[in-house]
């Protein structure tokens, strides 16, 4: 019941918006089935936490500690987003950027990209889970280029050609992955990929056929996760589409693509007993940690990294990694958006002295970057503390490489927001009061998991570490 | 031994996607490229029918059902009218001249073979020695989706590459669970008809279909 609530809110939301979306009261309708998707995922986690594992829907839908986590995580942050996207959309507006048929698009697939995101993460069915992938892919292509600047099209295509030719590879590796498993379950193959099933007899897989199946699985969904050398379409698409769509593509569609990665590697691990996985992940992930810092960008190298490393502790520390860096890269790009309509342009250069014309804004931005470079008191910093002494213990050889990552990233980073954020300005006053509260409800909320993690929330972690091992 | 009818009807059908692909690699008007396309989508219906046949899956009558609807009348449809709304017709030298284009094609193929062997061992499938066939379609539309500059040229090696994925499940495996089956067909559907909305944006915002002009972001 929850279940089909948690889907239908956003479906729904989408239907209603399709048709209503160039209405005056549709940037609060888009809060108000946020706000419902968000209670529905409450009392599904709630059922989970007291039921535990569920299987619903004919076996095709699986909900268990560590994709219940993530479900509760993309409905909040895609809640807030929804609030933030309200003044925003108002304020784009104004200028004759974006029409009122634009407005109706943007709405209708903003629902459509949380159903396919929370379809994808709820399914049992490893191929419903590419379908639902590509499905939110295409969800977005034609938000990236609302503005049909030149620019924004550039990027949307970029994004579509890329995602798609990498995601064509994860199809691939599924078809591996149903050939392996075929050949234990029979010539019935309609259970044959669903995740529970194979995870029965992940011992029996052939390790040949599910080694050259996550080569392609990982390079698929690591496009998506924006993994050197694939992240090409990355930086564009978040530059150039409009800011919410930019907080949810980073801050939850690489959570999505981290989660199909992780599920495909627990089937591998098990059948091939060898660290092949796990040595891929860690070297893909090492690699993006040190491209990202070079070409300053963030992304979740480290958490594949941790990944990788495998343990309960690392684990632990990825889970929690994943959800302060949504959070936090969320508010990062709330405060950025209102800063860019202030400016008037998206080219951080031309972005001088927030804190002189709105101190809110500029603060927001300083304590997010803070937070995001893993300065303590965060909840980054704990969990990238957990990771660099996971590294140091498992793996030395990577931990010099890591922090060498962290210490540039920090540098770069740092020098170019303080320039944003301090100095002289020339910006002007918005027409409509920014949203700020989701910035700092983010932000107090990762800073609180950085000095106490409930032990609800630790338990639950926990929990989700263990299964995936 | 002597094959089954069915089974070198398999084979035929592998033998002549193999060519269409390389039909598609070197061939530059547009139209053709979409009537290649075309056939490519007929010959994997009727490879489809005959594993159908052979095996004694029904449900892959019904995929071989939607392919034909899908890939010879919808999609060839669309890009036909596309075509002619835009009036693109040739697509300018391709990065790669031609010839050249061929022998990579003709390593990619080779190379496509040696990867396959041990998993198409492996697969208890009537169809599975076409699985190398499968794999060298994919890395040929591969190869045409990197040397073409046209948008549209593009598109049409990705629905390629679609062709040779969806291939590979048929023969590896009886095909994908129906279910999937659908889902993959409606997000190429889908991606289709957004791609037609995106050559008009970009149509209207460069005077060109030509990628060429989309090269501005990468200097930054």
């Amino acid at each position: 019941m929850e279940l089909w609530l948690l889907l239908g809110i956003p479906l729904t939301g989408c239907l209603v918006l399709a048709v209503f979306g160039a209405r005056g009261w549709a940037p609060e309708a888009n809060v108000a089935f946020g706000l419902g998707t968000f209670l529905a995922s409450c009392t599904l986690t709630r059922r989970v936490i007291i039921e535990g594992p569920l299987l619903m829907g004919h076996e095709q839908f699986f909900v268990d500690p560590f994709n219940v986590f993530l479900v509760a995580l993309t409905a909040f942050v895609g809640w807030t987003t929804s609030m933030f996207s309200r003044p925003y959309m108002r304020i784009e507006e104004h200028p004759g950027r974006v029409n009122r048929q634009k407005l109706r698009l943007y709405h209708a697939m903003y629902q459509l990209f949380m159903t396919t995101m929370l379809c994808a993460l709820l399914t049992n069915n490893l191929g419903l889970l590419w379908v639902a992938m590509e499905a939110a892919t295409l969800s977005t292509v034609l938000l990236v280029s609302l503005y049909r600047t030149a620019a924004s099209i550039e990027a949307a295509w970029k994004y579509f050609i890329l995602c798609g030719v990498g995601i064509a590879q994860a199809l691939f590796g599924t078809i591996l992955l149903y050939l392996a498993a075929e050949k234990v379950f029979g010539a019935d193959g309609s259970t044959a990929l669903l995740w529970t099933h194979l995870n029965a007899v992940k011992e029996q897989l052939e390790p040949n056929v599910l080694s050259l199946a996550f080569v392609f699985l990982l390079v698929g969904y690591g496009t998506k996760v924006g993994l050197a050398p694939l992240h090409n379409w990355l930086p564009d698409a978040h530059a150039e589409g409009p800011t919410p769509i930019s907080a949810v593509l980073s801050g939850l569609l690489l959570n999505v693509a981290l989660y199909a990665v992780v599920r495909c590697k627990v089937l591998v691990e098990g059948a091939t007993h060898s660290g092949l996985a796990s040595h891929l992940m860690m070297g893909f992930g090492l690699l993006s940690v040190l491209l990202a810092a070079f070409f300053l960008w963030r992304q979740r190298g480290i958490v594949m990294l941790a990944f990788g490393m495998g343990g309960p502790v690392a684990d632990f520390a990825a889970l929690l990694h994943m959800t302060v860096h949504s959070l936090t890269k969320s508010a990062i790009f709330f405060a950025v958006g209102h800063a860019c309509q202030k400016a008037g342009t998206q080219v951080m250069d031309n972005i001088r002295g927030l804190i002189v014309i709105s101190p809110t804004v500029g603060w927001g931005l300083m304590i997010g970057t803070l937070a995001i470079l893993g300065m303590p008191p965060f909840g980054v910093f704990t969990s990238e503390f957990l990771i660099v002494t996971t590294a140091m213990r498992d793996h030395p050889w990577a931990t010099p490489i890591l922090l060498l990552a962290l210490a540039i990233a920090f540098a770069a980073i740092f020098r170019r927001v303080q320039a944003m954020v301090f100095g002289e300005t020339q910006l002007n006053a918005l027409p409509h009061s920014p949203a700020l509260v989701p910035v700092f409800a983010h932000l107090s909320l990762v800073s609180m998991l950085g000095v106490y993690i409930p032990p609800a929330l630790a338990t639950w972690y926990q929990l989700a570490a263990a299964l995936i091992g | 031994m002597q094959l089954a009818w069915t089974s070198q009807l398999i084979d035929l059908g592998a033998a002549v996607l193999l060519l269409t692909s390389f039909a598609m690699l070197s061939q530059r008007r547009i139209l053709s490229l979409v009537n290649l396309y075309a056939w490519q989508g007929a010959v994997l219906s009727m490879s489809t029918a005959a594993v159908a046949y052979t095996s004694g899956q029904h449900h892959l009558y019904l995929s071989a059902a939607l392919s034909l609807i899908l890939k010879v009348i919808v999609l060839p449809w669309i890009l036909h009218r596309l075509i002619r709304r835009l009036n693109v017709r040739w697509d300018t030298e391709p990065l790669l001249n031609i010839p050249t284009t061929m022998l990579v094609g003709i390593l990619l193929v080779v190379f496509a073979f040696a990867l396959s062997q041990p998993i198409a061992q492996l697969s208890t499938s009537i169809a599975r020695s076409t699985l190398g066939i499968a794999m060298a379609v994919v890395m040929l539309s591969f190869l045409m989706m990197i040397t073409r500059r046209k948008a549209i040229s593009q598109v049409i090696g990705f629905l390629a590459m679609e062709n040779g994925l969806f291939f590979a499940a048929i023969s590896a495996t009886h095909g994908m669970p129906m279910i999937v089956e659908l889902g993959v067909a409606l997000d190429v559907l889908v991606g289709t008809l957004i791609l037609g909305v995106f050559f008009f944006q970009i149509r209207e915002q460069f005077d060109s279909l030509d990628l060429q002009h989309l090269e501005k972001l990468k200097e930054e």
